[in-house]
């Protein structure tokens, strides 16, 4: 934490408040957001704090967090937050600048999950759910968690074997627009 | 009433039961709803996460066939119902992001297709005097928790059809049934929503806390209207026990299956067998439909009440809370007749 105490020029508040679309600037610190997150126990990093560390410029702490890929995106802190903040935009958009600026995430399996999702919505237009689960597990390595829920989830029809495909090309053009309009100008 | 559907990709799946279940409940009601033609996935969680664009631009391409639909859209998915709003939004609020979602998709959309939740409709648009006349089968005694979860009522400057922090659209249609909604203070608290797949631990922990104050505030039973709510609840209550310590069997219905039962649909119109936590035990304490094929003697309104014991002593498991269970010996439950 050596790197808060240094100067530093607001580039990482300025570049997360236009990705957020939401003014990170205006946090006054009064903790109700990290008061009633779900995940507070389980984040080595409360979202007040991240909001701070935003503030102080600490680049690496905030983008090698576990937090900002353990939040569930539940709107619970965005609801509550006297000053206005999307707090839950603010996390999508710290987990993009990871992926974006390669940070070491500690926990990778929100990102791997990420990416095993929308390679299903891109394949398949709809999330082929048993794709996407064997696809995410490779990832992870993470191969044998849940595997007993899947003979029982087999036998209630909750999972089916193959993909219901629907509008491919309109949403492989979508993926591939969107992907140049991420992209920094 | 029409509306084009919008199930969504774990109605597919997953949820099969909660899309059954709606459409069930629509066409009892007279509602009239058609599925829209190739609809695609809305991005849901992961598509926020990673790409602004990608958020925005799968919700308008839905919502522009909905448009040629010429009708609203209903969802029966949370977090669908969310993602179609916040383009909504975003769309309606925003000149940058309607040319962005115009250019992503190669249409021009100008956020004029409303979107409702199936609970939005049954309780503000039917309205619940309709729902009250409807029933034909009174969930009398059964004790419900309503769980919203957190993205039917969140954020409420764009889902905005129910108090943020307190909402009781889903405790007043439960109370319209003949139920009894508990007052319980995790209404709107978190599942951990998609961690169920990277973190099952922290939903194991979650789940337990929900299930755990349900029962501690009295409820037999749980009502969501969220497919991950579902799934977090009651698929991986069995975890939630191991891990957490003792919790007694307690169903998670969607909402829709409760409407259905007390409109006197079948458990197999409802999709009722897709539950990991079996309700039988619970629904065979409800009073049988009015009009009953075996008669009425033995019925469960009116006969052997006295003799019934209080319920908890006879299920499977031992109730740890106090407060939780029914205590209550005067419920007139009995032994319905033939519903197995």
């Amino acid at each position: 934490m050596t790197e808060v105490l240094q100067w530093n020029d607001g580039a990482l508040v300025r570049e997360v408040e236009r990705l957020s679309g939401t003014a990170v600037s205006a946090c006054f610190q009064c903790h109700k957001c990290s008061t009633g997150c779900p995940i507070g126990p389980d984040m080595d990093l409360l979202s007040s704090q991240i909001m701070r560390l935003v503030h102080l410029g600490a680049e690496q702490d905030v983008l090698e967090s576990q937090a900002i890929w353990l939040c569930a995106s539940c709107e619970a802190c965005t609801t509550r937050c006297p000053q206005g903040i999307d707090i839950a935009a603010v996390m999508d958009a710290l987990r993009m600048l990871a992926v974006e600026r390669k940070a070491a995430l500690p926990d990778a399996h929100g990102e791997q999950f990420n990416r095993s999702f929308l390679s299903s919505v891109r394949h398949h237009g709809r999330v082929f759910e048993l794709g996407m689960m064997a696809a995410y597990k490779l990832r992870s390595g993470d191969v044998f968690s849940d595997v007993d829920k899947v003979p029982q989830m087999l036998g209630k029809g909750k999972l089916s074997f193959w993909p219901r495909r629907s509008n491919v090309k309109q949403v492989r053009d979508m993926f591939r627009r969107a992907q140049q309009e991420d992209e920094p100008a | 009433m029409r509306y084009a559907f919008f199930p969504g990709c774990s109605l597919e799946s997953t949820a099969w039961d909660f899309a059954r279940s709606t459409q069930a409940v629509c066409q009892a009601l007279g509602i009239e709803v058609e599925e829209i033609p190739g609809w695609v996935c809305c991005g849901s969680t992961p598509a926020h996460g990673t790409s602004a664009s990608l958020a925005l631009a799968l919700p308008v391409f839905n919502l522009q066939k909905a448009r040629a639909m010429g009708r609203p859209v209903l969802t029966a998915c949370a977090s669908c119902y969310a993602r179609l709003r916040t383009a909504n939004h975003a769309v309606r609020h925003d000149p940058k992001e309607k040319q962005r979602a115009a250019r992503i998709t190669n249409q021009p959309y100008d956020g004029s297709v409303e979107v409702h939740h199936i609970l939005d409709v049954l309780v503000n648009h039917l309205g619940l005097d309709v729902v009250r006349a409807a029933v034909k089968r009174r969930l009398s005694g059964l004790k419900v928790a309503c769980y919203y979860g957190c993205l039917l009522t969140r954020p409420p400057e764009v889902v905005a059809f129910d108090d943020a922090e307190h909402p009781t659209a889903m405790d007043r249609l439960v109370a319209a049934l003949g139920a009894e909604p508990i007052d319980w203070p995790y209404k709107t608290e978190c599942c951990g929503a998609s961690l169920s797949m990277t973190h099952a631990d922290i939903v194991s922990r979650l789940s337990h806390r929900l299930v755990a104050m349900a029962r501690c505030a009295g409820a037999a039973c749980i009502a969501v209207a969220c497919p991950l709510c579902q799934v977090n609840l009651d698929m991986r209550q069995a975890d939630a026990r191991k891990n957490h310590g003792e919790l007694p069997e307690t169903p998670v219905f969607y909402i829709t299956q409760l409407v259905g039962l007390a409109l006197g649909l079948s458990p197999e119109q409802l999709g009722l067998n897709a539950l990991s936590v079996r309700p039988d035990g619970l629904l065979e304490q409800l009073p049988m439909p009015v009009v009953s094929q075996q008669g009425m003697e033995n019925c469960s309104c009116c006969c052997d009440a006295a003799a019934e014991e209080p319920r908890n002593r006879s299920r499977g498991t031992v109730p740890i809370f106090a407060a939780g269970g029914r205590e209550n010996g005067t419920v007139p439950f009995g032994r319905a007749g033939g519903s197995r």
